[in-house]
């Protein structure tokens, strides 16, 4: 069975220069697909991977990322909307790029379809109230 | 078979009295038809929650000791400058104020994070908010400086003065150049890649009373989550646009002035803004009673979205050129289904106004309605309507010899 997940990976500075990926295509076969990276040399590295493959040997990746101390996050858990805030007016639905918002078209309250998000951040600042946040 | 405001307050101090939505009346006449609908309904309740930057709040702080003259000295509220050409210790703060160390559209587009609409926001949400105040003393009022935190349970008078609300329509925004757009309509994609909107359509407040036969200066309103009042027409009211068959405007039309007691408010329904690349404003909740005096009255409420006709307007050059040409005409109908077709292409559109905040002031007006705690006025001096001879002037510069 084949598995596809976006995830997110937090590297710690003694991880930044080593070729972490490539393993995990070499030695786990899998296809990774990066939605977004910042590593500073010396920092810390930060990485948005879609990462698909057969179910077990993701999970062997998987497992020799964390135990290379690599943390991991699924991406779902890192943009939130603030519901507090969200006055449902609609103002992201033609901004997001993966159409992660929706109208319901009897209420007219927005959905947040947060799997579909790929996290580029467009709606952060886009959002007239701020209601939506992204945590790494 | 005609009512009055006075015998519909009547059976709302009973507990009899029928109101129901600007959206729920679309039915409930097809069903009833007309006639029997106006004599059978006695209010229908509009709302509206959008951007609308013509709007600020009035404090009275109270006099420190000794006193100070804010009047003509600088005072900062959470670091947005308030204006200060009013008496000792009156201050108005304006929903687009910004700091003065706002780094503005310097970072384009600027993000705008904080403005005098976030102020208004926290002072409503019953926050602290800082002041600091500088003045040039004089014998009666000696003080220079004041540093302190206030906050509004604490104000003397604090009232919401909107200068223009609740635009009866509003443009649709598109941007035909090819590059990103950042305006108060939002973020515009290149290419007519979308085009935003701003109104309730349907649920209204003027779009359901198109020839302001009941709004009028006096008639009491849902503003900001409180009771607030008509206090005249707003800025750049202009009734005289063309309209269609149904009386209803096909261009931004009437506006409204609004006046409120800020203590009463809820900061869900005064919602401080940023429009990146454009400014700081704020989102207004606004809700008007209609009272369906007559059949005539009734026969506006039934406006639905696809009664509704706005004007599409190129933000890239016809809207900052003032350039009257508009790209095409949609129903809120169209805007509303998510696309329109625009020159050939099918464009997706969004909202800046929201639906659901607005029904849920229609909502909620009802209910204060129908527990008897709003009784309707009878206004007091009608709006200038199409027969006045108000127009929307432009500016007409003159060069300073």
């Amino acid at each position: 069975m084949n598995v596809s997940k976006r995830i997110v990976l937090h590297f710690p500075r003694r991880l930044v220069d080593r070729p972490i990926i490539y393993r995990l295509v070499r030695d786990y076969n899998l296809e990774f697909n990066i939605l977004k990276a910042s590593v500073t040399p010396e920092e810390e590295g930060l990485m948005v991977l879609e990462l698909s493959g057969e179910q077990g040997e993701y999970d062997n990746g998987i497992k020799y990322l964390t135990e290379n101390g690599v943390r991991i996050q699924s991406l779902s858990q890192n943009v939130i909307r603030n519901e507090e805030r969200c006055t449902h007016c609609g103002a992201c639905i033609t901004i997001c790029p993966t159409a992660a918002f929706e109208v319901e078209p009897l209420t007219r309250r927005v959905t947040f379809y947060n799997e579909r998000c790929l996290a580029c951040g467009m709606c952060i600042k886009a959002c007239p109230p701020r209601a939506m946040e992204v945590h790494f | 078979m005609e009512k009055t405001i006075d015998e519909i307050n009547e059976k709302i101090r009973q507990g009899d009295v029928v109101v129901v939505t600007a959206e729920e009346i679309i039915e409930i006449a097809k069903e009833k038809g007309p006639k029997k609908a106006a004599q059978e309904v006695d209010v229908v309740t509009t709302g509206t929650f959008g951007p609308m930057c013509s709007s600020g709040a009035f404090l009275n702080i109270g006099h420190s000791k000794p006193r100070i003259k804010l009047g003509g000295g600088t005072t900062y509220l959470n670091g947005v400058p308030a204006y200060t050409g009013l008496a000792a210790v009156d201050l108005y703060i304006g929903a687009n104020a910004l700091p003065d160390d706002d780094p503005r559209n310097r970072v384009y587009p600027g993000e705008f994070n904080y403005g005098g609409g976030h102020v208004i926001e926290e002072l409503v949400a019953k926050r602290d908010i800082r002041l600091a105040a500088t003045a040039y003393g004089t014998d009666c009022y000696p003080r220079r400086t004041l540093e302190t935190r206030i906050n509004i349970r604490d104000l003397n008078e604090t009232v919401l003065f909107n200068i223009r609300n609740a635009y009866q329509n509003y443009n649709v925004a598109v941007n035909l150049s090819d590059r990103t757009l950042y305006t108060y309509m939002g973020v515009l994609r290149p290419n007519a890649g979308n085009a935003t909107y701003s109104s309730a359509g349907g649920l209204s407040p003027l779009l359901n009373d198109p020839y302001y036969k009941t709004i009028g200066i006096g008639t009491r309103i849902f503003l900001g989550g409180g009771v607030g009042y008509v206090s005249w027409h707003g800025t750049q009211h202009n009734p005289g646009v063309p309209r269609g068959d149904n009386g209803v405007p096909r261009r931004p039309g009437g506006t409204l002035a609004v006046v409120g007691d800020l203590k009463q408010m809820q900061p869900e329904w005064l919602r401080g803004i940023s429009m990146l690349g454009y400014g700081c404003t704020i989102a207004v909740g606004i809700g008007v009673p209609i009272p369906i005096l007559s059949e005539e009255i009734l026969n506006y409420t039934r406006v639905t979205d696809a009664d509704i006709l706005a004007p599409v307007v190129d933000f890239s050059e016809a809207y900052p050129q003032r350039k009257s040409e508009i790209v095409g005409e949609v129903s809120y109908a169209q805007l509303k289904a998510g696309t329109i077709q625009l020159q050939g292409k099918e464009v997706p559109t969004a909202s800046l106004s929201s639906y659901p905040g607005a029904l849920r002031i229609a909502t909620i007006l009802k209910e204060w309605i129908q527990r008897g705690k709003f009784l309707l006025t009878k206004p007091v001096a009608p709006l200038p309507g199409v027969e006045s001879d108000i127009t929307f002037k432009p500016l007409k510069e003159r060069p300073i010899e």
